[in-house]
């Protein structure tokens, strides 16, 4: 016994090459790599490029001129700008009505009755259908002299109301039409989550005496914190990044009442009568900050919640 | 994006006839254009009748799709060049002039004397002396308007401003819009803008403006809008314009639910796909608001450049130079149902490019292009949202034409 100790001590463990000893640390970064360098290349190095380009006043042709703070002194004195961010604030609030109102249908969905599937599905179609479409069929819906929504104001009330004409209500008739295919994705994430509530705490609660909106409260609710949370989120980067539908819809329009922050950097930057590169950088990189807000809201919620174990 | 390559069949035939070698030394002609099916099927003949007088040249011809083109141009002029490019002229082109991103051309119109034979148009395809591409078509604005609704409502063709604006009067009693449009692009309302100031001051006051010379809050512009105000005022336009795209407010026309329509000759074939017919559709120039300014018009001019990063230069300016001829431009018009620019071209024998013809041959006051092709992009867009809004909430004048002020003294710099 002895012998065989020493002779193992004696003999130098056998050099270990340096990928050997590193590579437990090393694989989940080389995994990571491609998609860190797709992730830098196509989104961190644009997101500073941006931030430079709004320095100076380039028409995507010719020179760059540095203009230093020039771009953002013109932004904050911009009435479209403040129309855009005013609208988006409204996409924001009302935007996250999808959340309830998903909610209600997906509760009413969970439910084992004969087709429930077929049913399912049917309210899942409008997050299916491109966003293009949907603008489509609601601009027909709403479109004055024949549009279904207009003939209906003009049978209840004996004019029509072009809600797309109107500068007060284009934003919120753009704003509905975006609300139903984000109900639907809001629906099927709660749909999933109800699956997994479980019946066990249900029973108890049953026992209990709990009912109805207590029961949904209390008992329902609590566990399906994870699907809120993504909902919240989708939905609050789906308000911000709103644009399909406005440059569908309206363009824009009735001059420029129905904008966004997105729609406003594309028009100034990209659209045919555009063509300012370095302002619409700026207004890009001011909706940039205020989804910063909010991403690094939710990330900070993710990380605490990590920590806790939930 | 759809890409028609061309290769025709004359020109193959011919070819093939001749010796196999000829094949081998065909040059090819890359050519970038945004039109709709109508002209696309008059380009194409154009371009075989090309192909045959040079067999020695292939045309390869890409067409786009005609708004994403103006987006897409932007691109190639910069990355991957054609020979031959579709583009406007104007204020439209001096962005790629003066860039350098478009090839001077006056030795073709030196060449083969174009100054003459193109003069209606060489002011607007001319930069810093130089010509930059060749027109080969444009179009008249004015009028169009349903007889049978006249007839319906006992009003006469009006020849000055205030025979059409009683005749408004009459035409809203019988619930009828007297003048129709459709502002969703934004374009159709500066037509209305550019013949009430045309009318009202000028048409030197129109270039005027549209460089940014004039002052928006000038109060000869507020005159136009205080013209523009007796149609808006009583609510004579098109309520929910701002929803409609110009074809609906064509439609309205045809329906009978509108009695004018400030167009472009363009707008035509729709009027008559949807059931007019030379009896019921008629066409008249904007009446006269000021007796003391020279009548001018608008006919926005299409005109096809060589970019700077072209392969094949040779070649292109033979197309060009082609393009330009009498014969050419007689045939390419019957088949666009458009106006040719060079002067000794015949028309088609329809009555309102006969009218049109006659409209532009006697224009004292000049031509201009439309106002969005005269005043530099930026300022166009901006300049149309103000006239949208001004037909929505004719009060908000006083802010409109301060934040268009505003705008001029920001982009002409």
């Amino acid at each position: 016994m002895a012998i065989a100790d020493v002779s193992i001590s004696a003999t130098p463990a056998p050099q270990r090459s340096w990928w050997r000893r590193n590579q437990q640390r090393l694989t989940p970064w080389l995994f990571l790599l491609p998609g860190m360098a797709m992730f830098l290349v196509y989104v961190i190095w644009p997101i500073f490029e941006s931030f430079w380009l709004s320095f100076y006043d380039w028409d995507g042709l010719g020179e760059k001129v540095w203009l230093g703070w020039g771009n953002y002194a013109e932004l904050f004195d911009d009435d479209a700008f403040y129309t855009s961010l005013w609208n988006n604030v409204l996409w924001l609030v009302l935007y996250l009505l999808a959340v309830p109102a998903g909610l209600a249908i997906a509760i009413f969905l969970n439910q084992n009755v004969f087709g429930i599937r077929l049913y399912k599905s049917l309210f899942f179609f409008p997050f299916v259908i491109s966003q293009v479409v949907v603008g489509l069929m609601f601009s027909w819906f709403y479109a004055p002299n024949f549009g279904l929504f207009y003939k209906l104001i003009e049978w209840l009330t004996g004019t029509g109301v072009a809600v797309l004409a109107d500068p007060e209500l284009v934003t919120y008739g753009i704003i509905a039409a975006g609300l139903w295919p984000q109900i639907a994705y809001c629906m099927i994430l709660y749909l999933t989550g109800l699956n997994n509530v479980s019946p066990d705490q249900v029973e108890a609660a049953r026992l209990d005496g709990a009912r109805g909106l207590r029961m949904l409260w209390y008992v329902i609710l609590p566990q399906l914190r994870p699907a809120t949370f993504i909902a919240v989120v989708v939905t609050v980067i789906g308000a911000l990044r709103s644009f399909d539908l406005v440059s569908i819809m309206t363009d824009g329009g009735p001059f420029g009442s129905s904008r966004v922050l997105s729609f406003y950097m594309y028009e100034q930057a990209l659209s045919e009568y555009g063509y300012r590169m370095g302002y619409g950088a700026a207004i890009a990189v001011i909706l940039f900050l205020i989804m910063m807000i909010f991403i690094s809201g939710f990330i900070w919620k993710m990380v605490r919640d990590e920590r806790e174990g939930y | 994006m759809n890409i028609v390559v061309k290769s025709a069949a004359l020109g193959l035939a011919v070819s093939t006839l001749m010796a196999s070698t000829a094949i081998a030394q065909q040059r090819t002609l890359k050519y970038y254009a945004d039109f709709d099916p109508a002209p696309l099927a008059a380009f194409e003949a154009v371009i075989a009748d090309f192909e045959a007088a040079n067999p020695d040249i292939d045309v390869v011809l890409q067409n786009f799709d005609h708004e994403g083109y103006k987006t897409a141009i932007r691109n190639f002029l910069t990355a991957d060049a054609p020979d031959l490019a579709n583009w406007y002229a104007g204020n439209r082109m001096a962005p790629f002039v003066n860039s350098g991103q478009f090839q001077d051309v006056s030795d073709v119109w030196e060449e083969h004397n174009l100054h003459e034979s193109l003069a209606s148009a060489a002011p607007s395809m001319t930069i810093d002396g130089k010509q930059w591409g060749v027109p080969y078509t444009y179009y008249q604005w004015g009028i169009y308007y349903n007889k049978s609704v006249y007839e319906q409502v006992g009003v006469d063709v009006p020849e000055t401003w205030d025979e059409f604006v009683s005749n408004c009067e009459k035409f809203k009693a019988a619930g009828i819009d007297c003048l129709t449009t459709g502002t969703k692009a934004l374009w159709p309302g500066a037509g209305i803008f550019d013949y009430l100031n045309l009318r009202t001051n000028g048409y030197e006051f129109h270039m005027a403006l549209t460089s940014g010379e004039v002052a928006w809050t000038d109060d000869r512009v507020k005159a136009t809008f205080a013209e523009w105000g007796k149609l808006v005022e009583p609510g004579y336009i098109t309520a929910n314009h701002a929803a409609l795209d110009w074809q609906d407010a064509a439609s309205l026309l045809i329906q009978g639910k509108a009695a004018n329509y400030v167009m472009g000759n363009f707008a035509v074939a729709v009027f008559k796909d949807g059931g007019m017919t030379d009896d019921t559709l008629g066409f008249m120039p904007f009446p006269t608001i000021n007796p003391d300014v020279a009548r001018a018009e608008e006919a926005p001019t299409d005109t096809v450049h060589i970019p700077a990063g072209a392969k094949n230069v040779d070649d292109a300016k033979k197309f060009l130079a082609f393009l330009a001829t009498a014969d050419v431009q007689t045939k390419l018009n019957e088949a666009l149902g458009q106006l040719p620019i060079n002067k000794d071209s015949s028309v088609a024998d329809d009555p309102f490019i006969k009218a049109g013809f006659e409209l532009l041959s006697t224009t004292p006051g000049g031509i201009a292009q439309f106002f969005d092709r005269d005043a530099p992009a930026e300022m166009a867009k901006i300049g149309m949202e103000g006239f949208q809004q001004f037909m929505v909430q004719p009060g908000q004048i006083d802010n409109i034409l301060e934040r268009l002020e505003k705008a001029r003294q920001r982009i002409y710099k």
